[in-house]
């Protein structure tokens, strides 16, 4: 099937700075890609330019088959976008805000409108002024919602929610998802992406430094092992691929790159393991992989 | 048990006040204000200043003899439009003249100035969050609403020196001066006051603001009437208004009557009023929740209504109620101005600096069609300002963030940039026609002249659509090149255009400066017969420079914060 988004080394800068500096993103029709990194990664500057509101310096971009600079109205009424920092019209009521973008994209289904309200618990007929972060958020969300589109495209769409909302807009990603729509869904909360996405692109300083699955990035990484053994595991900091190796009584503890796992484990089954738990990568880990050097770059001036 | 190694001294002194009193911060947050107001309360104080200048030097200048100065003075005591526009004559003295001429419009810039810098620093801090911070810091409970309030009082104290200073400077009596600038600041003073209140009524900034204004407009309007309804006195040079201008801050100020009598105690009255605003604000203010008003937010409809459907809906419903603004403005202003057209030719045997003025703008005509030509530039330019005003807010959508999720949908830039552009041009040709309708209609009602004078009138109006269009043309191509310029460009495009209308001949401006103008290529109907040519010209102007704009904001990225 034909992927809904792929950018093949697409750049944007803005005066000196290079806000995007060679994005090569894919994402496949029908799955929910979560698009990673910290704030001025280049996630929303991603974003306005897949929905042609900024032009790309150079490099190529398609979504849904189209140009999306050329073909902006064409390509809107198939898609919704759901914006990070949403601002609306001070004197309008969420419930005339919600219709209006639904009406501009093409259409609101109403019965869908007022259960997504009703689910996200906003009350309509307050004025726009009126509403909080979070409230403001559930309007663009619950407009983004309502439309019927082949692709959703959220800039940070949880941030201001609660944790109730939260899971009511997982619960709803993983609703359109089931209904075979694609959704680009960046974010900094990683263990969001966790729970919704099937796979992730991270994003560092405009460029993808990792896409795949979760299981696919996870192989790049190192997996945590905690084990008991009938003979203590003598020399195991020489061991090549081990580290952080910490001993409390007969427990060790180590972390092992994946391509030593397999040696790794067989090696330790010959000191009589009597209980081993492992423990994948989170994405945090894979994470701090790719942002490890900045932080220990920052540690050390603090330092 | 890590205490006692402190010493004594520094402990005292960083051991934070227990308690403190409703005003603790009061210095630091009024420091903070006046830092980030510095830019904006000069610029209204030069502002005023330049208009106070030319007002009373024009006055000083223009009477040489004693009987000059009583026969002013008695036209201004009788005649009606005098008594609305100018207030109460207070009379035959250089100084009272002056005063009287120059009062009523400084006195409402003043007031408004007064009004914005509370709401600013109150209920816009509020909607903004950041009185939030604020509060949560050791601020006392009333310390920003006096805070708004100093700040406001120092900008009109200021104002009202530099009136003073004017004064001082056009050789006019202290005494009278200094009355006179206590008189305008003290107006200031009270609509600070009233809002204080307001900021603790309604909900939202604008609300607000607009609130005092329309208390402001009340104020006007009561004066006005009380001035009307006054008997002329001491000669025929003074007129001593009706109780109305009693219940009025603005004329307040006015019954200081400087150089007359200097009733200071009218002063004491208006300080006592606004410190009473105050106080009934502080009371407001202890009774409400942060971020809300008294009177409740007006709950909306929970369906847009049909009206608001689509992109032209929605640019109509941000923009009617300036363009309903204008219009009722507009209107009261041309009706006032068809009001005085019978009595130009009297007028003008009192004014000759006018009267110079309007004969060179069409030499041989009669002085009612010279004046009613006049009046329609000035009121032509005050629509271009409308146009301007509307077309500014494509720029206020986008920096405000509201652009994104509207280009974001299935509508193209062009449709939206259509959407505002409509209503600047529609709405400017609806608003002359009204300038036009209502300036005739009130001439032929005044003067019993023939009903064919609204054909001239009328089309006088018309006549300034096209270089209304060309200041709007010029907003549109600043929003697509330089988009964080558009308001300064656009409202200077505005400012130069009245500078060269209103005060060219004064300022002795070269030809080629005015001819930058689009309203000096007008035509001055009634006066002279239309030439189509100029209107042509202008007309293209306007469509090119707006179809380039256009055109360039469909290649530009959007100008939004990252």
């Amino acid at each position: 099937m034909q992927d809904a988004i792929r950018t093949r080394d697409l750049t944007k800068s803005f005066g000196e700075v290079r806000a995007l500096d060679g994005v090569d993103l894919t994402v496949r029709t029908g799955e929910v890609h979560g698009f990673l990194g910290p704030n001025g990664a280049g996630k929303s500057t991603t974003m306005r330019t897949l929905l042609g509101l900024l032009r790309g310096d150079g490099g190529e971009v398609e979504l849904l088959g189209g140009d999306p600079w050329r073909d902006a109205v064409s390509l809107h009424r198939r898609l919704a976008y759901v914006p990070g920092d949403v601002h609306l019209w001070p004197n309008l009521t969420g419930g005339e805000a919600i219709d209006l973008l639904g009406d501009l994209r093409g259409g609101v289904d109403r019965s869908r409108r007022d259960q997504l309200l009703e689910r996200f618990d906003l009350d309509p007929t307050k004025r726009c002024s009126a509403y909080s972060k979070g409230n403001r958020q559930k309007v663009a969300l619950v407009a983004g919602f309502a439309a019927d589109v082949e692709l959703y495209l959220l800039d940070e769409p949880t941030s201001g929610l609660d944790p109730l909302m939260l899971s009511v807009f997982q619960d709803v990603v993983r609703e359109v998802k089931v209904a075979g729509r694609t959704v680009l869904l960046s974010s900094h909360i990683l263990s969001e992406a966790e729970a919704l996405c099937d796979r992730v692109s991270i994003i560092r300083r405009g460029r993808i430094v990792e896409s795949g699955s979760l299981a696919d990035l996870r192989h790049l990484t190192r997996t945590t092992l905690r084990i008991r053994t009938s003979r203590p595991l003598e020399g195991l900091e020489k061991w090549p691929g081990i580290h952080e190796v910490q001993r409390d009584g007969d427990e060790t503890s180590f972390v092992v790159d994946a391509d030593h796992l397999a040696a790794v484990v067989r090696d330790v089954g010959d000191h009589g393991v009597i209980a081993l738990t492992s423990n994948p990568p989170t994405l945090e880990q894979l994470f701090m992989h790719h942002y490890g050097d900045d932080l220990g770059a920052t540690t050390a001036v603090v330092a | 048990m890590s205490a006692p190694t402190v010493p004594d001294t520094t402990r005292r002194s960083a051991r934070p006040r227990v308690g403190g009193t409703h005003l603790t911060g009061l210095a630091r947050l009024l420091r903070l204000a006046l830092r980030r107001d510095r830019l904006v309360l000069s610029a209204w104080v030069v502002g005023i200043g330049v208009i106070g200048v030319s007002s009373v030097g024009g006055v000083t200048q223009r009477f040489a003899s004693e009987a000059e100065r009583t026969s002013a003075a008695a036209f201004s005591a009788d005649n009606p439009i005098s008594r609305v526009f100018n207030g109460p004559a207070g009379g035959a003295d250089l100084g009272a003249l002056a005063f009287t001429e120059s009062f009523v419009i400084l006195a409402v810039l003043v007031a408004v100035m007064a009004i914005q810098a509370v709401v600013r620093h109150t209920r816009a801090e509020e909607d903004a969050g950041r009185a939030e911070l604020l509060g949560s810091a050791a601020v006392g409970r009333h310390a920003r609403l006096v805070t708004a309030w100093v700040v406001a009082a120092i900008a009109c104290s200021t104002a009202g020196l530099v009136y003073t200073a004017t004064m001082l400077g056009s050789g006019l009596a202290p005494a009278g001066s200094l009355a006179a600038g206590a008189a305008l600041a003290a107006v200031g003073l009270v609509f600070a006051g009233v809002a204080t209140v307001t900021a603790q009524a309604f909900s939202s900034a604008r609300a607000a603001t607009g609130a005092g204004v329309a208390a402001l407009g009340g104020a006007f309007l009561l004066r006005a009437v009380g001035d009307l309804g006054g008997e002329v006195a001491d000669g025929g040079t003074v007129l001593v208004s009706a109780w109305p201008s009693w219940l009025s801050p603005l004329g307040w100020g006015q019954q200081v009557r400087p150089f007359l009598d200097d009733r200071w105690w009218v002063v004491v009255v208006a300080v006592l009023a606004s410190a009473a605003l105050v106080a009934a604000a502080a009371v407001l203010s202890a009774r409400r929740d942060l971020g809300v008003g008294i009177l409740p937010a007006r709950r909306g409809p929970d369906r847009a209504p049909r009206s608001l459907r689509g992109v032209f809906g929605l640019a109509w419903r941000l923009q009617r109620g300036t363009l309903l603004a204008w219009g009722i403005g507009l209107s009261i202003i041309g009706t006032s101005f068809g009001a005085v057209g019978e009595g130009v030719e009297e007028l003008l045997a009192e004014n000759q600096e006018l009267a110079d003025v309007l004969a060179s703008a069409a030499p041989g005509s009669s002085p009612t069609d010279t004046f009613f030509a006049f009046t329609m530039t000035l009121l032509g330019i005050a629509v271009g300002a409308f146009v301007v005003q509307s077309l500014l807010r494509l720029r206020g959508e986008e920096a405000g963030g509201r652009l994104e999720p509207v280009l974001a949908s299935a509508v193209s830039r062009v449709r939206w940039m259509a959407s505002h552009l409509v209503i600047a041009i529609a709405g400017s040709a609806v608003l002359l026609l009204v300038v036009g309708v209502t300036t005739g209609a009130a001439y032929i009602a005044a003067s019993g002249a023939d009903t064919s004078a609204m054909g001239g009138i009328v089309g006088a109006a018309l006549t300034q659509i096209p270089a209304a269009w060309v200041l709007g043309g010029l907003t549109v191509l600043a929003f697509a090149v330089v988009p964080r310029w558009t308001a300064a460009v656009g409202w200077s495009a505005v400012g130069f255009t009245f500078v060269v209308g209103q005060l060219g001949d004064a300022l002795d401006l070269p030809q080629a400066v005015g001819n930058l103008s689009p309203f000096t290529h007008i035509p001055a109907m009634p006066a002279v017969d239309p030439d189509p040519l100029p209107l042509l010209v202008l007309s293209a102007v306007a469509v090119v420079s707006t179809l380039v704009g256009v055109a360039i904001l469909r290649r530009r990225d959007l100008a939004i914060a990252a």
